[in-house]
């Protein structure tokens, strides 16, 4: 029997990976801020052919609650195979950029208590000396752009911490997955307009779940991302400064 | 360009637009509707033609996030859902464990809210009615905040009313509805040619008995009238036990953006290709449900393929008596009039009775015609084809319409004003306003 924690198990983009790890059999342990949503969730995990699902609320901003909840669920599934972090907020820069306690919050939910979580969970895997953590970073986290750097720092804190845990479990059994989608179709960007670059959830579901059985290391979404981020990784900053991103 | 540029209907004619739009992500949220200004009306994914699915200057909801399974009952065969998930999503959970949906409409692309609404039909109508006719159970949320479920005993108007009730009657957020058995994703197809009218009556005759599928293609290069020549489709699921699940994705061929493809040039050529392609007179083969059921979702986007000025569908029913006289008729008024339809549908309805009141099936001859919007020309093709549809006793079906007259609606849903009962004090759309003016 497989099992994966998902952490931030609303997302549209987690519910579609997990719909897939459903058909495959595997129990699951979900949390998410809100309770209901989560009962919502797992009806339709068990409909997709999961064998068992548990789940519990949590504001991941509630560091303390972190290792109670880790607990539960390598109680509840016995042992943990994956894990996929998958919650995040994108703020309306212009909103907040003037409350530093709201830029604070917003770091707190996308970088601290995602780098929290994800140490207690390699120390976990480097106890049992197995297990694959997967995080959905962004594409946003690969350089600084005037419209979009507090989400995006955030993000590359993430990115970093989790290169230097794959570097930690290089020689072992333990993946670590950095997963940078681009832009997706969800409840998160619902108040931008789309235009063609949009992929929609079900894709980028597939491509972590595909992701995650590999064991790959780092993972753009859709793969020409990569390409994309390589060219403007490489503009010049003299240039890239007077650019408006 | 208007910022709901997504949120039109299929042939992207008329272009209205709301005023604003409402995202539900969830089902157990406050949507707050009592505070909306103006009307409302529930959106997914746009596939109706015309006007049903628009509600301008108004608010739509949209319910593309409501696709959780509730539950799926294998044993005995019945699937619980929100009622934004689409069909495809639907068959990529069953089809691997050898279910199938009763009814299937032509695209897979709508949600199950969309079917409910439309009280969509098939190819297997003549043996199996509409989609409505599976329907155990239905969850309406209306303006006010009430809940109201619906089945054949508890509720029962709501539950006509809401089957083929456009969405009007509140926003359908859960569906339960049986499902077949099957055990092969595979049909048993026969394709055979027709050089006539009668000749089609000869074959669908034999063909209703003995398939649980059947439609004819009618080739609209030729000639039309009693002349008109076409391709018989008929099919069955096939018993055999089922290969092993393909997950290959399907080919999707993008219409990357709106540009005029559609002329008399490419509609005749497409046309005799499609008919000559098949030498011999009757062709047989295995073919996927995909291809079978739902052959043009492979082009996304096909609309575009008509340019900015988007296209009109037609799809009449008329009684089988005087019914072939008045398809031919019909065929004939097109041919003359020099409009030609790419995609060209007909098929015969049976008398199974569909629980909606608003259902637009009944027994007798459907065609679905399809023209680039013109102007004028084009609804006074269509305005002559009414008279004959009106003149047998026929009706017309609002999910592909955009154009049909008050009158003809009151004539062709006289049970409209027993259905107007039933209509959330807050709801309307584009088309209730036009043919209840």
């Amino acid at each position: 029997m497989k099992t994966i924690l998902i952490i931030g198990a609303g997302s549209a983009i987690a519910q579609e990976t997990a719909r897939l790890f459903a058909k495959d059999g595997f129990s699951f342990y979900l949390s998410d801020l809100s309770g209901e949503r989560l009962k919502i969730i797992a009806d339709d995990l068990i409909a997709y052919g999961a064998k068992n699902v548990f789940y519990q609320e949590m504001d991941a901003n509630n560091f303390e609650q972190h290792q109670a909840i880790l607990n539960d669920a390598i109680n509840k599934l016995k042992r943990i195979d994956f894990v996929l972090i998958a919650y995040g907020t994108l703020p309306n820069q212009e909103q907040i950029l003037n409350d530093t306690l709201l830029i604070a919050k917003e770091f707190s939910t996308n970088a601290t208590s995602v780098i929290l979580l994800s140490s207690l969970i390699a120390n976990y895997f480097e106890k049992i000396g197995d297990g694959r953590l997967a995080v959905i970073s962004s594409v946003a986290g690969d350089r600084g752009r005037q419209s979009n750097y507090i989400y995006g720092s955030a993000k590359g804190a993430v990115s970093l911490f989790l290169q230097g845990l794959r570097n930690r479990f290089g020689p072992t059994n333990i993946k670590i997955i950095t997963i940078k989608p681009c832009l997706v179709d969800t409840p998160m960007t619902a108040h931008l307009s789309k235009y063609f670059l949009y992929t929609k959830p079900e894709q980028i579901g597939i491509g972590i779940y595909n992701a995650i059985n590999k064991g790959k290391d780092v993972v753009y979404l859709p793969f020409y991302w990569r390409c994309i981020m390589t060219l403007i990784k490489l503009i010049p900053e003299r240039i890239f400064k007077k650019m408006r991103l | 360009m208007n910022k709901y540029e997504d949120y039109l209907s299929w042939g992207r004619y008329p272009r209205l637009y709301p005023k604003g739009v409402i995202n539900f992500h969830w089902i157990n949220e406050q949507l707050g509707m009592e505070d909306i200004n103006g009307t409302i009306l529930p959106y997914a994914y746009g596939k109706s033609y015309g006007d049903s699915c628009l509600n301008d200057n108004g608010t739509l909801i949209d319910t593309k996030r409501l696709n959780h399974i509730v539950s799926f009952d294998r044993k005995n065969s019945i699937l619980k859902c929100e009622a934004g998930i689409t069909i495809d999503k639907i068959l990529k959970l069953i089809v691997p464990e050898n279910y199938f949906l009763p009814v299937t409409p032509g695209t897979k692309h709508i949600s199950i809210g969309g079917a409910i609404a439309n009280d969509v039909h098939g190819k297997n109508h003549h043996i199996a009615g509409t989609f409505g006719c599976y329907i155990n159970e239905l969850e309406l949320l209306r303006s006010d905040g009430e809940k109201i479920i619906c089945n054949n005993e508890q509720n029962k108007e709501f539950f006509s009313a809401t089957i083929g009730g456009m969405g009007l009657t509140g926003i359908i957020t859960k569906a339960e509805f049986k499902l077949k058995k099957i055990q092969s994703q595979y049909i048993d197809t026969e394709y055979i040619k027709f050089d006539n009218i009668d000749e089609f009556f000869e074959i669908n005759k034999e063909s209703e008995a003995n398939f649980e599928y059947t439609v004819a293609w009618i080739d609209c290069s030729f000639k039309y009238g009693s002349n008109t020549r076409g391709i018989y489709i008929r099919g069955n699921h096939i018993d055999t036990k089922p290969d092993k699940w393909n997950s290959k994705q399907e080919m999707m061929i993008p219409v990357p953006f709106e540009l005029s493809l559609i002329n008399l040039f490419t509609i005749n050529a497409f046309n005799t290709l499609y008919y000559n392609m098949q030498i011999s007179k009757l062709a047989r083969k295995l073919t996927h449900y995909n291809s079978f059921f739902y052959p043009l979702d492979c082009v996304t986007d096909w609309y575009k393929a008509y340019g900015k000025k988007g296209f009109l569908q037609y799809q009449f029913v008329i009684p089988f008596e005087n019914g072939k006289f008045a398809l031919s008729e019909i065929l004939k008024v097109i041919y003359e009039s020099g409009k030609k339809s790419f995609m060209t549908v007909l098929k015969t309805f049976g008398d199974i009775k569909s629980p909606g009141l608003m259902s637009f099936p009944r027994k007798g001859i459907t065609l679905a015609i399809d023209f680039s919007m013109d102007g004028p020309d084009t609804f006074k093709l269509l305005d002559e084809l009414d008279e004959i549809v009106r003149s047998v006793g026929g009706g017309l079906y609002p999910a592909k319409d955009a154009r049909m007259k008050p009158e003809d609606f009151k004539r062709f849903y006289p049970q409209w004003v027993n259905f107007a009962k039933f209509i959330d004090p807050k709801f309307s759309s584009s088309f209730w306003r036009r043919v209840t003016k």
